[in-house]
């Protein structure tokens, strides 16, 4: 934690001022509110409500911009049918839930549709236009038109959701203070127990990446390939089967949160764009191509989304642009992102 | 300068002579169109072309001459469009004020011109695919603001009735007045952009594109050409964007939605975004498979919703073998045809 204490002592007051507001956020969260305080900002149930809801959204948004950030970090190529991917990985997953009944069935059989389907595209299309940015960007765009558009005519224009199964229906109770009664007894928070599963299983995922990522072979590889694709294919690696592999497993996760995102939202024609503007704008915030850079992003997005919404609902699309301008304006390759 | 349509320099006579002989044929045919085209395919063909072409001509004007490729242009267009509906007449009446024309157009085109302007200028600290997602990423913030606030820009239903003001006691949305508005619309900025594109200006702006190293070394200002050619579209993108309201006679959060912020592109691409022509061909191609799509997908035995997937398709095929688009195309045959030719005694070998 050396960096931590460099940075500490070279800005002595940002440090204060970022440790008291974490302060006051964690005291906002534990503490039982004061009468005065529930006047001025509502009940503390609908605050939780809205700061966990961010995180969970923000963790789904994590699962999906993961991959993008990741295929952009090596590649260099934006992959604007990755909210294709999501929708289609969603739906792929809705009708494993439908026929086989297993919810966890689904997640392989998506995740291994949809990456081969992120295989063919990367060895079919990416690979003949290597470092022609704008022409793959088209390409991308193209095939999301084609794949919208044929998602629509084979599920139509309804909307689905994926049930979730009967062990992870339901509240559970967290351990948060949400109101006290009258005798001074606590009032405990309960929250759907999907949410907090998929919030679980994100952070495992964004552990075990990260684990890959700086510890394994393939982690070196892929980190050489970020910094510099030349050399690492100069030195005799063959890149082509890394990039396949950045791609097929980018593309699958994006399937995957197609099936969460199916489950604690819903599907419908849209929802792709949909995602594919949350990808960008968290991985603009965050910083392309940095895997703990999406997370923050994805964490600060989903939950200027949900605050918004609650406090501000008529413009809480904005706040998540106006983040991202801001971003732009000051610090132009995202929070966590390496200057080039 | 609707007579030259479609190449001129305005105020340059001798310019007219070095216009090649199709071209005069072009503007000839179009000039005349009226005789014999029908009502339909003058106002929902040519003039939504025409409309369409010029908003994605602001685009080739950014990404052929400026090289960045900004998704904005339809949202220029929409909140022109959108102030003309403020400020001017419309049917919520509650919030349009009902300004005289000559005051409600010119601020329409300054307001629109300022937001592209401003959005350009965010937009020059990125560059190449960053380009493309920030102004895609705006133009969603803007689809979803005007559909959420009521206040202004009237939320989900947008405004109903906003029509052209009736000038010299021309009702402007008769279909061959319309055709020659938007025809001399299109024409002024088709000149406009083959003008600037030989200005000074123009030719630094193509230097930034090429090499904004060496040009900043020779002491042009990178960051401020690129702000100026994106004033510059956003006048052209604004003007389109005034003629698609009054054409459909309404203006709704999805006139710029992601789709049709995507077509724009795909419209400038399909075209070709070397040349200023690019983006009406691409725009006529557009419209026609959009007007006949179920007419033709029919005759192939598949369903008329299909048009998107027609779109796609074709648009995939053309980035795929052209990247130039279809002006590329014939670009190709031309070179392939002047290889087949003997150099000295011209003709076949």
């Amino acid at each position: 934690m050396g960096t931590l204490q460099n940075l500490s002592t070279r800005h002595p007051i940002w440090t204060l001022i970022v440790v008291v507001l974490v302060v006051g956020f964690a005291w906002l969260i534990l503490a039982p509110w004061p009468p005065g305080l529930e006047q001025a900002m509502g009940r503390k149930r609908v605050f939780l409500n809205a700061i966990l809801s961010g995180i969970t959204l923000g963790a789904l948004y994590f699962l999906v911009a993961s991959g993008f950030t990741l295929v952009f970090g090596l590649m260099r190529n934006v992959n604007l049918a990755h909210g294709s991917l999501y929708l289609l990985g969603g739906y792929i997953g809705y009708g494993v839930v439908e026929v086989t009944g297993y919810w966890l069935l689904a997640f392989p059989v998506v995740f291994i549709v949809v990456g081969a389907l992120g295989l063919l595209l990367q060895h079919q299309v990416f690979r003949r236009m290597e470092g022609e940015e704008l022409r793959q960007t088209l390409v991308t765009i193209g095939i999301s038109i084609v794949l919208a558009d044929l998602m629509l005519w084979y599920w139509g224009g309804q909307s689905y959701q994926v049930l979730s199964p009967s062990w992870l229906s339901g509240p559970m109770t967290l351990p948060l203070i949400s109101s006290l009664r009258s005798n001074g007894e606590a009032v405990y928070l309960s929250y759907p127990q999907v949410r907090i599963a998929i919030l679980a299983a994100a952070i495992v995922i964004g552990f075990a990446m990260w684990f890959v990522l700086n510890r394994s072979r393939l982690g070196m590889l892929i980190r050489a390939g970020v910094d510099d694709r030349d050399i690492l294919a100069a030195s005799g690696v063959k890149i082509q089967y890394v990039f396949l592999a950045v791609f097929a497993f980018g593309a699958g996760m994006a399937g995957m949160a197609g099936i969460i995102g199916g489950t604690f939202q819903s599907l419908s024609p849209g929802e792709d764009t949909r995602f594919l503007l949350a990808s960008l704008v968290v991985v603009i915030v965050g910083g392309m191509g940095s895997i703990p850079g999406a997370a923050l992003g994805a964490v600060i997005i989903g939950l200027a989304e949900q605050i918004g919404l609650v406090y501000a609902p008529t413009y809480s699309v904005v706040f998540t642009f106006l983040i991202m301008a801001v971003v732009l304006a000051f610090r132009p390759q995202g929070l966590l992102g390496a200057q080039r | 300068m609707a007579d030259v349509m479609p190449t001129t320099a305005p105020g340059k006579l001798i310019l007219l002579e070095r216009i090649p002989p199709p071209v005069w044929v072009i503007g000839l045919v179009l000039l005349v169109m009226p005789a014999f085209a029908s009502n339909f395919v003058l106002y929902q063909i040519f003039g939504w072309s025409f409309i369409l072409g010029m908003i994605a001509l602001s685009l080739m004007v950014l990404a052929g001459y400026g090289g960045m490729v900004s998704l904005i242009q339809m949202t220029v267009g929409a909140l022109a469009g959108y102030v003309v509906a403020i400020l001017g007449t419309s049917g919520v009446t509650d919030i349009s004020l009902g300004w005289p024309w000559w005051l409600h157009i010119p601020i329409a085109i300054l307001i629109a011109t300022l937001f592209g302007t401003l959005v350009g200028t965010l937009a020059v600290r990125t560059e190449g695919i960053y380009t493309i997602m920030i102004t895609l990423a705006i133009a969603a913030a803007f689809f979803y603001f005007t559909r959420q606030n009521y206040g202004i820009f009237n939320g989900y239903t947008g405004f109903n009735n906003v029509i052209p003001p009736r000038l010299f006691g021309i009702d402007w949305r008769q279909s061959v007045p319309f055709y020659y508005l938007t025809l001399g619309c299109a024409a002024l900025s088709y000149g406009a952009v083959v003008w600037m594109a030989r200005t000074p200006f123009g030719l630094a702006l193509q230097g930034v594109r090429d090499n904004p190293r060496r040009m900043s070394a020779l002491g042009f200002s990178v960051t401020a050409h690129r702000i100026a050619a994106y004033a510059f579209a956003s006048v052209i993108a604004a003007v389109g964007g005034i003629l698609l309201v009054w054409q459909n006679a309404q203006v709704v959060p999805g006139t710029a939605g992601i789709p049709q912020v995507i077509d724009i592109l795909v419209i400038a691409v399909v075209g070709g975004l070397r040349r200023p022509i690019g983006p009406f061909i691409g725009a006529i191609i557009y419209t026609v498979l959009s007007v006949f799509s179920s007419d033709i997908l029919h005759a192939f035995g598949m369903s008329g919703e299909r048009f998107k997937l027609v779109i796609g398709l074709g648009f995939l095929a053309v980035v795929f073998f052209s990247p130039d688009g279809v002006l590329g195309l014939w670009e190709k045959y031309k070179a392939r045809r002047d290889e087949n030719r003997d150099p000295l005694l011209g003709g076949g070998r």
